[in-house]
């Protein structure tokens, strides 16, 4: 259940970035998550019930922008899309990749008050 | 917050970390673009709430990841190769452990740092082979961080040119995510578990270096399909270096252990280049 410490990280991103921007209050949060990144959407969901209660985040939506993962296949010398790290290329079904995106857990913005 | 000791303010540590997000740096800077007043009609009226939207384009893991950067930099300094032992519950790894710590003694400097959500059990067992050992307690974590890490090197000074082994808490899921700033993660499979165990945790075998099959004095009992298992491995991570041994018997700790050398070799040897391109800078300053 890392999604509890990613709940808290992002909590404390957005206190951190209050402090700076001065706002008191968190209406959306929008993520962006890859499908390789190891993070479930749910478990996240369930973290941030848990975890932004009692901050300036508590009630704010979870926006969860997903972003597929790719990778490149040396065999067909292209940038394909894989689900999961042991998928293989859906071209030539070589496990010869190299992933390229949709690796990245990141807060985009912000919607606040 | 610190998990390790509590601490959720400023204060200093001898490798300087940063507690929190205080780092001043102006808006613009990291790729940050925030929009003023950007509310639904682009109006801003005195006294009426108004939404705006902050971008942040930050990395959720970006505070584990400046705390790794941090470690990362204390082991390059220190000429230390660190190595982040990942496995499920009882794959074997402190038992791999005392053999290791056992068989590469006294030709290097050694020390182990444990993860476990409770008790000084592994530590104690390190200990008893002679080597030094930091006992971190999770309580409710599932994982090391970065920044324990960061704190359980205060304790262990004097490992120059030496190898520091992390034994992870048991899990094969959430220490995937937490980079610790090791020099290459290695991932311990023990036969008594399944052979599928790469594909249905793929985000951990992706990351390893080494896969270490453990227990392989069990083969003859169990129906562990130990081509299978290479196989599984191979589609989840093509690159990954797979080693067969048994802690127990012995067998296949030379070829493990010679991994760690050549591991720590290879890392001298860029220290050794590093210097040497140092020298040829001074020397190129005298001729001049």
């Amino acid at each position: 259940m890392h999604e509890l410490s990613l709940c808290q990280g992002i909590v404390d991103a957005i206190e951190a970035e209050a402090r700076k921007q001065d706002f008191r209050r968190v209406r959306c949060v929008q993520l962006e998550i890859g499908a390789l990144a190891g993070v479930d959407g749910d478990a996240l969901r369930f973290g941030w019930e848990l975890v932004s209660p009692g901050t300036l985040a508590e009630g704010a939506a979870l926006d969860i922008v997903s972003v597929p993962g790719s990778a490149w296949c040396f065999d067909c010398q292209e940038t394909i899309e894989v689900e999961n790290y042991y998928d293989p290329c859906p071209r030539c079904q070589s496990h010869k990749l190299r992933v390229s995106g949709g690796e990245q857990l990141k807060i985009k913005q912000l919607e606040v008050e | 917050m610190c998990t390790v000791c509590g601490c959720g303010d400023a204060h200093a540590h001898p490798h300087q970390h940063e507690h929190g997000d205080e780092h001043a740096h102006g808006h613009g800077e990291h790729g940050h673009h925030h929009h003023f007043g950007l509310g639904e009609a682009g109006l801003h009226v005195s006294g009426m709430s108004q939404e705006r939207i902050v971008r942040l384009e930050q990395d959720i893991l970006a505070r584990n990841h400046r705390h790794a950067a941090e470690n990362r930099g204390y082991f390059q300094n220190h000429g230390i190769l660190a190595l982040n032992l990942v496995s499920s519950p009882g794959s074997g790894k402190t038992r791999l452990l005392e053999r290791t710590l056992t068989d590469l003694h006294p030709r290097f400097r050694m020390a182990v740092i444990e993860g476990d959500q409770q008790t000084q059990n592994d530590a104690e067992r390190i200990r008893a082979t002679g080597c030094r050992a930091v006992q971190i307690n999770t309580g409710k974590g599932c994982h090391l961080d970065a920044h324990m890490v960061g704190h359980a090197l205060e304790s262990l000074e004097g490992l120059e040119h030496g190898i520091l082994f992390i034994e992870n808490v048991g899990n094969l899921v959430c220490p995937a995510l937490f980079d610790l700033g090791e020099a290459a993660k290695v991932v311990i499979l023990s036969v008594t578990e399944g052979e599928d165990k790469p594909v249905k945790y793929p985000d951990m075998f992706h990351r390893a270096a080494l896969v270490l099959i453990n227990k392989i004095d069990l083969l003859p009992h169990l129906e562990f399909d130990l081509a299978r298992c290479v196989d599984y491995v191979r589609q989840v991570n093509p690159h990954a270096e797979i080693l067969q041994l048994s802690a127990t018997t012995g067998e296949g700790m030379p070829a493990w252990c010679g991994w760690v050398e050549k591991r720590r070799e290879a890392l001298l040897a860029e220290e050794v280049a590093r210097y040497e391109r140092q020298i040829a800078a001074l020397k190129a300053e005298l001729v001049r």
